[in-house]
């Protein structure tokens, strides 16, 4: 216990602030989020995460926004094991046609109203996957998208800075 | 010992034709009738090797059938048996009543190429990848199956393994998990808390990556490569590489060698750093994870930095690597690794030092070695279940015949055995690393890569941070790829979880899981 308590005071506390020169790639495609949603989900968004057929690098990357270097909760963002709590779906790509089903009955299972962003260069736009028997291409193929951040994978960076800039309008 | 080889042509006969294989590992190739492709694979059997890996091709653009693959390993052996299938009949011996994950193979090799294992008892003909909602003659691997085609989903279904009687009940978990991992469906049978069958079913992430390897300039395939399973991104770069290399006669510059070397480590390292922190952290040992994320995110920095990519996707290309060590790498790596390798002790002792978590860790999961060994294993499954199984040190390709890893074995057969096995890995590589660095070559990072020949093919095995992953490649009449067969280590450790749940209790399946921690996405394909 005193080796634990001995290792949390040596290690302090390792949060970084946001840089604020990072460029965001963020496009937003969807209409302008209303003035009621934005102070809805402010400071408060439960995301569920969806790999619709990715190659899991995107999900390192969404795993590393958790860790205590990015510590995404302090935005209040906060990873949600059931799509019926969730404010906003991370969707991972390409779409694989094995779960296209899967994907759509996850976005039917989100409360409205409800956002999505399709991550990384396959859930673009299908990557280097494209679109084939197998691929369904981006996840706007398959549901509504409100905002993409691409890159192979995209880095915690991007994609906290894409999140907020999502919902901070 | 006589060699598979050998012992091969003794069980089969005079029909026995050797092939060529272009290689940088040691293997051979037979070709063997048909009729007795089981025999061989009993001989096989009898003489303790492990089946690596089956699989089908169409060769019909070559003027020939189809044909049909099975890849033995003993110790620092690889034999490559293949025998031919005419067009109009592609059946084929089933291998199941000899090799347990034959059976997930050859289901796989039915349900994509359309061959059809016949036999004693292949009862297990339900789709495996393509699932029941495809019609049931759509064979992408098959030349004339167009890539860019939009199947129907057709009315299906699927048999599942059930168990019935008093008090079982049946947990459906997936495809979408709670956590942030891929998908699958795993469907447990149970009794009060003990879990009494657990069936996997892959294939939700199946994105046709064999099919599209085939529409690919052979040069960028290893982009794709890459892109098989992003946490084994070096690992399956490299493979494909060696593979194209073999096939076209490249021979990289020795200083590429080091370097490629260098990112197999750098990549064991950060994702054995993860599974760690994540296995701890499923026995509500959070400390661990967060401190070990902690120097995963240092050392993904670090290869930024230098190398310009966390995970360090495309720096392995065809003939070389594309990008040098910075002039002060060296020395940045060795002073990064040194407070990472001081850091990393500590928070392991407190790993070892909890009673609570060992509690939790041993006893818990055990595959046993004979079944590690039945199920041909691979990786630190085999090695945490007492199988001497690393191919960087039984087939040792340049910078490893003269860097020497240091063989991990453990015999525990549990969760704390897999994690063990991590810990112990870390240690080594943080060494060998050093030594790499110690040693690295000037000179040139890449050579020229020509062209393929024509109608040839290569088999090459690397030492993944998750396994032994397997690429063989083939070449079509044109120079082009006519096959490009991945099998990534998950194929075959995905069974070792069906066993060792068995007996345990729910609640300690993620536990298990994790401990396994095996891809999906190099799985599906």
């Amino acid at each position: 216990m005193l080796r634990i308590l001995h290792q949390i005071f040596r290690t302090g506390v390792v949060t970084e602030p946001l840089p604020e020169d990072v460029e965001s790639e963020v496009a937003i495609v969807g209409q302008r989020l209303e003035e009621a949603v934005r102070r809805r989900f402010r400071r408060s968004l439960a995301i569920r995460e969806v790999d619709a057929g990715s190659c899991n690098g995107c999900e390192l990357e969404i795993i590393a926004m958790n860790n205590p270097i990015y510590n995404c909760e302090r935005f209040g963002l906060q990873f949600t094991a059931s799509p019926r709590f969730a404010d906003l779906l991370l969707v991972t790509g390409p779409v694989s046609v094995n779960m296209e089903i899967a994907l759509q009955r996850t976005y039917n299972a989100t409360p409205d109203p409800k956002l999505v962003i399709a991550v990384g260069d396959c859930g673009c736009n299908g990557g280097v996957f494209g679109e084939s028997y197998a691929s369904l291409g981006a996840v706007s193929n398959v549901i509504p998208v409100d905002a993409v951040i691409p890159g192979c994978p995209p880095t915690p960076f991007d994609l906290l800075n894409g999140i907020l800039r999502l919902i901070e309008g | 010992m006589t060699t598979l080889y050998d012992i091969m042509i003794t069980h089969v006969g005079e029909a026995a034709i050797a092939g060529a294989p272009r290689s940088q590992e040691p293997v051979r190739e037979l070709c063997i009738p048909r009729e007795v492709f089981e025999t061989g694979a009993r001989a096989m059997k009898g003489a303790g090797a492990r089946l690596v890996a089956e699989w089908g091709v169409d060769e019909t653009l070559l003027a020939r059938g189809f044909a049909l693959f099975a890849c033995y390993a003993r110790e620092r052996e690889y034999l490559l048996v293949r025998c031919d299938l005419p067009e109009a009949d592609p059946t084929f011996p089933s291998l199941t009543m000899k090799y347990i994950p034959a059976f997930r193979f050859e289901r796989q090799i039915h349900s994509l190429m359309g061959l059809v294992p016949t036999g004693h008892v292949h009862s297990d003909l339900r789709p495996w990848i393509k699932f029941e909602d495809w019609p049931p003659d759509a064979w992408p691997l098959r030349k004339s199956f167009a890539i860019d085609q939009r199947l129907p989903r057709v009315a299906g279904d699927y048999r599942w393994a059930r168990a019935t009687g008093e008090g079982v009940y049946e947990i459906p978990v997936g495809p979408v998990h709670a956590g942030i991992i891929e998908p699958g469906h795993f469907r447990f049978q149970a009794v009060g808390e003990d879990i009494i069958n657990l069936e996997e079913r892959l294939g939700y992430v199946h994105k046709g990556i064999e099919k599209r390897f085939e529409l690919l300039a052979p040069s960028d395939g290893a982009r794709l490569a890459g892109r098989v399973s992003g946490d084994s991104t070096v690992g399956h770069a490299l493979t494909y590489c060696r593979a194209l290399e073999a096939l076209c006669g490249c021979q990289p510059p020795e200083r590429a060698l080091w370097l490629r070397a260098l990112f197999l480590e750098l990549e064991r390292i950060a994702n054995h750093l993860g599974d760690i922190g994540a296995i701890a952290n499923d026995a509500a040992f959070a400390i661990v994870l967060f401190q070990l994320s902690r120097l995963k995110e240092r050392l993904l920095r670090l290869n930024h930095k230098l190398f310009g990519h966390r995970y360090l996707m495309d720096r392995i290309v065809p003939g070389g690597v594309s990008v040098d060590l910075p002039q002060d790498g060296a020395d940045r790596i060795e002073q990064e690794l040194s407070w990472l390798g001081g850091e990393f002790e500590r928070i392991i002792t407190i790993y070892d030092e909890s009673p609570s978590l060992e509690d939790r860790l041993r006893s818990t999961g055990i595959l046993t070695p004979e079944l590690a060994l039945e199920l041909g294993t691979v990786g630190y499954v085999a090695r945490a279940s007492g199988q001497h199984l690393d191919c960087r040190i039984q087939t040792p390709f340049p910078p490893y015949d003269r860097i020497q890893p240091r063989e991990i074995v453990l015999n525990s057969c549990d969760v704390h055995a897999r994690a063990w096995v991590r810990v112990e890995e870390i240690r080594d590589s943080l060494r060998l690393i050093i030594e790499l660095l110690d040693s690295l070559p000037s000179g040139e990072i890449s050579a020229r890569c020509g062209p393929l020949p024509k109608d040839s093919s290569s088999f090459s095995v690397v030492e993944g941070w998750r396994g032994e992953i397997v690429y063989w490649l083939q070449s079509g009449a044109q120079g082009e790829i006519n096959r490009c067969m991945i099998r990534d280590p998950s194929s075959v450790n995905w069974l070792g979880l069906e066993q060792a749940v068995l007996g345990n209790i729910v609640p300690d399946f993620p536990l298990c899981n994790k401990s396994f921690n095996q891809s999906y996405s190099g799985n599906d394909l």
